[in-house]
């Protein structure tokens, strides 16, 4: 998010889902739709039958690689260096838009010196990938009429991720593939509404809306509004409460609806920061491997036992509706929270959610026309500045940016924090798989279960034969972090040296080896790219 | 070319842009005419003749969803000859067609239970050979039955134009002929996703949801936003006796129409799956017991109060959920400003 914020002056999906089918040509890079966005996938097989052109970036032969125009096999954790030998390849050529570059960007000038040191060949030799193909994929997105990007967490899951986005961004401008219907730069969230939580400022240095923490005329209409002050220095980010944890410093923590033991990179580490505090406290539908952690654990209700909004990938704020009554004593989980407001002092008297609509609508700018009764039919995109507006299918019209202009920003490539060595001689990097979601459909969802009940780890067959692994054989996979166990898939869809697999599985706790390096700026976890070693387990 | 023509269906005039067929401009006049083949998102086959009407010039009757509005066009979509042609199309149907009604999930919610009925279809005068099947099941998702099948091609269309996999074919020719997977094999093993969109375009039991097939009839269907990746589908959460038993979809969602994965259409089972919690837990000696929610909550505010007292709010942090609502999002973010009085708030997902 903070990549495309700082270039962009938004950190969303610039276009919306529905223009898909019409796309020219895709530029997909560090994503895999139709697995962890399936009905995205299904509107890119749309946009191919009509005869769109797809580049994929991708290490995997995943499906959309396979129908690729260009596939740039890139070695992980290369991205930057391929971008900006795109870059350096489209300025060589004259494709890029100079009008565009002048009335709607500044900063060009010093990313145009930094493509200069990424000639075709020495991009070749960092990424692995043949400089032909990048001359390929680079005339084919330049000199389209228009070309949309799209990316994942293939992109932010670096240390480098911020600088992976901003890449991008500097990619659309330099052609002027921004601010018009089918292009732009397109973040798929991985779940269904981080979009919401960050809009609304489940953030340590946001309030709702993106307003930012440090303007004091913004804390000072939240402390109106909410007659209790806002606290003015920003607050821990995910890894650092860990880390605080850790120290001391931080003694209590509410974990609402989330995992971070199975979910989060380095489990090890965040074991250890929760088992350090005074006092934890988890809400959620299941006893997960955190809340067993806990001291207390508050029942909360599923999105089917609730009224509510989550806000998609492509700023679509929704409806959720109740279908049915809260399981057992389950909760909701703003019913959970007002409740222990009032206990310590402060009444949130809600009667519903979507009085609580209202007050987001007040206090931000970028929903300030959502009502519920304006969603109830199709929802609504933002930005929705007042009540008669429509809604907002693509940002940034006629190159006109958030921020007033979009901002160049020049990336040198810097290798993954970790890279495989003698030891640990293979790279392992992680993904979704289409039949299960994230940690929480295993076991409980019965019937994704009984269809792909375990993890399985991607090995090539020249590999596979080296270490004498046969297909469907137990494996262990080592970093040195942990150890894990899986059955071996062996397959070409990963290069020789490249293993792959899900974080799915409670049974394989693949968060257990990930690094726990993460991206200076986000604070996103490096889950894509670490080093391990693999044996055959008897 | 004209950017609009003018036709006269049932003796009443509409005005159409050209390439608009005969069965779109009755509809804006109101005028059904059933149909069978024909779904409003697909490209139009004129497979089944349910639609059949008369149109001045057109020799014979013509399939209304596939024959082109032209002007000065003259059509009738209800005389004696069409009801009696469009009812023994249907007749044809259920002759090879299971007769017991009762035994299909699709009891009551059938398309062609219901042409048969407005077309005045009551008794089967041919009783053949019927086609005999064994149906395809062998997976936790659909249920594949090809004796239910009338052959309308509306799966085989949306497997090829909306979810783009092209599993779903035609095989064999005449009496013979049925939809399949490539070589006649069942759903697992074929490059079926199981994204379901086929089932959501059956107008009979042939292509049925498991849970939904497992189920019976459901009591209310509620729309809702799925809680699964960012897209953000849209679907119809079936219920029944006060529990989720399956999901539908249509053409009617923004986002994704009638198109899901299978996470949406088949993983929802985790909302009763028996390991939800039920009750608060309090730790005890490092074992869980079951407490009121006012303990709970009393113990709780409790700890946190001591805890901000002793070591300052900056000591309390939160983690807010991607999985939680927006408005959830936002009370808890106001929760740990306001009432805590820290900016101490994440959440577990920054992608
Ligand atoms: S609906 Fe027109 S031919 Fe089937």
């Amino acid at each position: 998010m903070a990549g495309l914020a700082t270039s962009f002056g938004s950190g969303a999906m610039t276009n919306s889902i529905g223009e898909i089918p019409d796309n020219k040509v895709m530029f997909v890079i560090g994503a895999n739709p139709p697995e962890a966005h399936p009905v995205i996938g299904a509107k890119m097989r749309q946009a191919l039958k009509r005869g769109a052109r797809l580049i994929v970036a991708d290490p995997r032969k995943t499906e959309l690689a396979a129908a690729a125009h260009v596939w740039l096999r890139l070695r992980p954790g290369t991205d930057v260096a391929l971008i900006n030998g795109l870059l350096n390849i489209i300025i060589e050529n004259s494709w890029h838009d100079d009008a565009f570059i002048a009335e709607c960007t500044t900063g060009f000038a010093a990313v145009a010196a930094v493509a200069a040191q990424y000639p075709p060949d020495r991009v070749e030799r960092i990424t692995g990938v043949p400089a032909p193909l990048l001359r390929q994929a680079a005339e084919m997105y330049a000199t389209a009429e228009r070309a949309a990007i799209f990316y994942t967490l293939g992109i932010t899951e670096h240390t480098c991720g911020t600088d992976n986005v901003m890449s991008l961004a500097n990619l659309a401008m330099l052609t002027g593939n921004v601010g018009k219907p089918a292009a732009g730069v397109n973040p798929l969230r991985g779940q269904n509404n981080v979009q919401g939580a960050c809009d609304m400022g489940a953030l340590p240095n946001f309030l709702p809306g993106y307003q930012q923490l440090k303007w004091p005329d913004v804390r000072q209409k939240f402390a109106t509004a909410w007659e209790a002050a806002v606290p003015d220095k920003p607050g821990y980010t995910l890894p650092d409460m860990f880390d605080a944890a850790v120290r001391g410093d931080l003694k209590a923590m509410f974990i609402m609806g989330e995992d971070p033991v199975l979910s989060d990179a380095d489990a090890h580490h965040v074991r250890k920061g929760l088992e350090s505090l005074d006092f934890l406290v988890c809400q959620n539908l299941f006893l997960t491997e955190t809340a067993k952690l806990a001291d207390v654990v508050l029942p909360a209700a599923s999105f089917a036992e609730k009224d509510g909004t989550f806000t998609t990938t492509e700023r679509r704020i929704q409806r959720v509706r109740q279908a049915i009554a809260p399981i057992g004593g389950s909760r909701p989980d703003w019913r959970i929270i007002c409740d222990l407001a009032a206990r310590l002092g402060y009444p949130l008297t809600y009667g519903s959610p979507e009085e609580i609509m209202a007050e987001i609508a007040a206090l931000t700018p970028v929903y300030a026309g959502v009502s519920y009764p304006r969603l109830a039919a199709a929802g609504l995109q933002w930005p929705v500045p007042s009540a008669g507006h429509p809604g907002t299918p693509y940002l940034h019209e006629n190159g006109k940016f958030a921020c007033g202009l979009g901002y160049f920003q020049p990336i040198e490539y810097e290798p993954p924090a970790e890279v495989p060595d003698a030891d640990y001689p293979f790279l392992l990097t992680t993904g979704r798989i289409l039949y299960h979601y994230n940690v929480s459909t295993h076991r409980r969802a019965a019937r994704l279960t009984a269809h792909r009940p375990e993890e399985k780890i991607m090995v090539h067959p020249a590999d596979a034969a080296r270490l004498g692994l046969a297909d469907g054989a137990a494996a262990a996979v080592a970093s040195r972090r942990g150890r894990v166990r899986a059955k071996a898939q062996v397959t070409d869809a990963v290069p020789p040296g490249v293993v792959w697999m899900s974080f799915h599985f409670p049974a394989t706790p693949t968060n257990e080896i990930t690094s726990g390096a993460y991206d200076k700026v986000t604070k996103t976890y490096e889950y894509k790219v670490c080093a391990v070693k693999i044996e055959a387990a008897p | 070319m004209a950017d609009r023509l003018t036709l006269t269906i049932d003796g009443r005039q509409v005005s159409v842009p050209p390439g608009t067929t005969v069965l779109a401009a009755a509809r804006l006049l109101g005028i059904n005419i059933p149909t069978l083949c024909h779904l409003a998102d697909l490209t139009p086959e004129g497979a089944c003749r349910v639609c059949l009407v008369e149109a001045d010039g057109v020799r014979g009757l013509a399939a209304a969803c596939t024959l082109p509005a032209a002007a000065g066009m003259v059509v009738r979509t209800n005389t004696a000859a069409i009801r009696e042609a469009r009812a023994l199309v249907v007749e044809l149907l259920l002759a090879n067609h299971p007769a017991d009604c009762n035994a299909c999930q699709r009891n009551l919610d059938c398309e062609l239970q219901r042409l048969a009925a407005d077309l005045g279809v009551r008794a089967v005068r041919f009783r053949g050979e019927r086609r005999r099947y064994q149906p395809d099941d062998a997976n936790p998702f659909i249920v594949r039955d090809n004796e239910k099948c009338v052959l309308c091609g509306r799966c085989v269309r949306v497997c090829k134009e909306v979810q783009v996999c092209n599993v779903l074919d035609w095989t064999e020719r005449g009496f013979a002929s049925k939809v399949t997977p490539a070589f006649d094999t069942a759903l697992d093993g074929s490059a079926c996703v199981f994204c379901g969109t086929c089932v959501s375009a059956c107008p009979t039991g042939a292509l049925a949801a498991k849970p939904l097939y497992e189920a019976g009839r459901p009591d209310k269907k509620v729309r809702t936003t799925c809680p699964f990746c960012g897209v953000g589908c849209n679907f119809d959460l079936n219920v029944k006796d006060g529990q989720v038993v399956g999901v539908t979809s249509d053409e009617t969602s923004a986002v994704n129409g009638r198109l899901l994965c299978v996470k949406g259409r088949f993983g929802i089972d985790y909302v009763h799956s028996p390991d939800r919690l039920t009750a608060p837990l309090v730790k005890k000696d490092g074992a869980f017991v079951e407490t009121s929610w006012d303990e709970a909550l009393g113990l709780v505010a409790a700890r946190l109060a001591g805890i901000k007292a002793a070591h300052g709010p900056d000591a309390i942090a939160a983690l807010s959920s991607a999985r939680c609502t927006n408005e959830e999002n936002y009370l808890l973010q106001k929760f740990m400003r306001a009432v805590v009085g820290t900016n101490n708030i994440d959440h577990c997902a920054r992608t």
